[in-house]
């Protein structure tokens, strides 16, 4: 069984969490694994806390629940700390990442004593920097590639490449800022 | 070669729509169903089909016109949810004892209320006796394999009745996974074109449907759809075989899951079939003998074939993801037992109830229904119809 | 299944020869159905009165006025179930009804 990577999302409705568990489903799926990547069900209303779920193996993925024992977390919205239990049911082997402006040791205080390991990341500074606009997704998926390693960087990057060119076929001068975003997102999570 | 692709449930019925490319399309959107609709239209813009699609102001008015256009003469479908299946409630009773061959690709989710979009399957449990053929899929690879088969099944001659193809709301509509699709001219040759004996626009023979029937013939006429469903069996059994000797995936009336030697049996339809196999997998590697009956057809009803492949069972755990309120099981259970008991069964039969209104059915509730069947199994009284996943104090 | 063999499905016939969804094949099959052997009152034409206005034609709710080359002919009592429809609108008194068939 631990042949498959499970990972569930933290985000608020509108910031791309859904998305970016699609996205990596897609990225990996692209890198010859059997993937699962879904929302939790139910209406989508802005703001509101919502989670999304990837499976990611080389075995074939037969549960269709959701994930209560994930071994990574992606936490997309800090504020979510305080309002939603995180890291419920997540393995210590695993980790934790969280998009915040704060210093690590800030941060684990909130964690509810969790002894995994705990990943932060800038991803307001690193999309503003490289996209002009605040949209986490690209960035948080780099992170989450990295600190998994459900991949290697290099074909991350290239697939992820060619995803954008496809999505953004009408929009190519996007392509690079959100590429960027991956690349500094990849160096930058710790 | 298959092509390996990544899709949702909706996306993957989309695509065999498009692949099997009927003629008429008539459908209103609900959730969770709307991107089928939705999908199939953009390929009609795009030019990649030639279907008729035609929106209409309601699901009532959506059947009525799938209706139509098969009786002229039509391949036709429609998709929806829920409530907008009650919404065609009386035009499903229509199509089918018009014994028109018409499609319903069917995203199962609760009926309202309390208002709900989530999974559950009283909407097509609730039609069951529409007289329907009902086929089921654990995932989006069986929801495709199943569309692809479905006008195959319905079309036959000796079958001629609608065909809901049906699957679980969210859970696989709006799940991405991997898929093998096939390729469009397999597609095409299996499906073959439709070439209706009877049908309104044929000018070479005036035809009337759908006349009123006096007492004197309405129950020859049911008999004769009863007739059809049965007919329907044979058929299912030839097209899962021809499909898989195409794809390499062949199908039945069910798929059994380690279940020649188990003592304890769950039955069950649709996506938590396949967490179910995870929790047998789990517990044969314990040395306890479990296994799972996953039902795919439920209509035409494979009740003898049920009862013949459960004989072994010391106890069999049948799980229904709808309510029936007859206060002592639900509806599966109440046909399975049915079967087992003309089967003469000595089986301990325990009917739960699971995953209403989206609910989550995880690996550890098939564990404490295996648990409590192998109870049951050693003689130890245990409730006989009861909820998994329930709040009680 | 040919047009005629609508004929033969009667309120005895078998299950198995009940067609399929009750459909059925071919133009104008209620011409088979004697609906004049219903008729309790029967009426009566009269041509010498008759100034063929038609408007007795399109009232008939069984089709029984035939008309041809813009004259109607006498009754279909095949058909006719003896409404009297026709016997009112005539303004000419050219249709009367007689008890019995």
């Amino acid at each position: 069984m631990k042949n498959t990577v499970e990972i569930r999302w933290h985000g608020r409705g509108g910031q791309g969490a859904k998305t970016a568990a699609l996205l990596l489903a897609d990225v990996c799926f692209k890198h010859g694994k059997n993937v699962q990547g879904f929302p939790e069900y139910g209406p989508e209303r802005m703001g509101a806390p919502i989670t999304a779920y990837n499976r990611i193996s080389d075995d074939e993925l037969r549960v269709h629940s959701n994930i209560y024992d994930p071994d990574y977390v992606v936490v997309v919205d800090e504020t979510l700390l305080e309002a939603i239990d995180v890291t419920a049911g997540l393995s210590e082997d695993g980790g934790i990442v969280i998009n915040t402006q704060k210093p690590k040791e800030e941060i684990i205080p909130h964690l509810k004593g969790y002894k995994g390991k705990v990943y932060t990341i800038d991803a307001r500074r690193i999309s503003e920097e490289a996209l002009g606009k605040y949209f986490p997704n690209s960035p948080m998926l780099a992170a989450i590639v990295a600190v998994s390693k459900v991949m290697e960087k290099d074909e991350f990057l290239s697939q992820m490449e060619t995803s954008y060119q496809h999505k953004f076929a009408k929009k190519p001068e996007v392509i690079e800022g959100n590429m960027k975003a991956l690349r500094m997102a990849f160096e930058e999570v710790k | 070669m298959a092509i390996r692709e990544r899709l949702s449930g909706n996306e993957a019925v989309a695509y065999a729509i498009k692949q099997v490319n009927p003629d008429v399309m008539p459908a209103f959107p609900i959730t969770p169903s709307t991107e089928i609709p939705q999908l199939v239209a953009n390929y009609i813009a795009n030019g990649e089909i030639d279907t008729e699609f035609i929106p209409v102001e309601s699901e009532h008015s959506a059947m009525s016109a799938t209706i139509g256009a098969s009786a002229a003469g039509a391949r036709a479908l429609t998709a929806t949810s829920s409530c907008g299946m009650a919404l065609m409630w009386e035009l499903l009773y229509v199509a089918a004892s018009n014994r028109l061959p018409l499609a319903l690709t069917l995203v199962n989710r609760a009926l309202s209320g309390p208002i709900n979009i989530n999974c559950d399957h009283s909407d097509s449990m609730g039609a069951r006796d529409a007289g329907w053929i009902q086929i089921y899929a654990e995932n989006n690879q069986e929801v495709y394999d199943n569309f692809i088969q479905a006008y195959r099944i319905s079309e036959h001659k000796d079958v001629h009745l609608p065909i809901m193809i049906c699957q679980d709301g969210f859970i696989t509509s709006h799940a991405l996974a991997n898929i093998e699709l096939l390729e469009d001219d397999k597609v095409k040759n299996f499906v073959g074109e439709y070439q209706p004996e009877n049908y309104l626009l044929n000018e070479q023979e005036t035809m009337a449907l759908g006349p009123y029937a006096v007492s004197n013939y309405y129950m020859e006429t049911k008999k004769a759809q009863v007739e059809a469903m049965k007919n329907a069996k044979q058929v299912i059994l030839d097209v899962g075989k021809e499909f898989g000797e195409m794809s390499g995936r062949s199908y039945g009336f069910f798929e059994e899951y380690k279940l020649s030697d188990a003592d304890y049996a769950v039955v069950i339809i649709g996506s938590a079939a396949g967490t179910t196999k995870d929790a047998i997998d789990e517990l044969r590697e314990k040395g306890i003998k479990a296994g799972l009956l996953k039902l795919r057809v439920f209509r035409p009803f494979p009740a003898e074939e049920i009862a013949a492949a459960l004989k072994n069972c010391k106890a069999i755990g049948i799980m229904d993801r709808s309510e029936g309120f007859n206060g002592q099981a639900g509806p599966l259970t109440a046909e399975i037992s049915a079967a087992l008991f003309r089967a003469k069964s000595q089986a301990k039969v325990v009917s739960y109830i699971y995953g209403l209104g989206g609910r989550d059915y995880r690996v550890e509730d098939a564990l404490e229904v295996f648990d409590e069947l192998k109870e049951a199994a050693n003689g130890k009284e245990v409730e006989q119809f009861r909820y998994i996943g329930l709040r009680s104090r | 299944m040919a047009a005629s063999d609508i004929s033969k499905i009667t309120e005895k016939s078998p299950w198995q020869d009940i067609t399929e969804g009750n459909q059925i094949y071919g133009p104008g099959t209620s011409r088979l159905f004697n609906t004049g052997e219903w008729r309790t009152n029967t009426p009566v034409f009269d041509a010498d009165k008759c100034t063929q206005c038609l408007l007795c034609t399109p009232v008939c709710p069984d089709s029984s006025i035939p008309v041809t080359n813009g004259k109607r002919k006498d009754f279909d009592y095949e058909h006719c179930k003896g409404c009297g429809i026709c016997a009112k609108v005539c303004p000419f008194g050219a249709i009367s009804m007689k008890e019995g068939q």
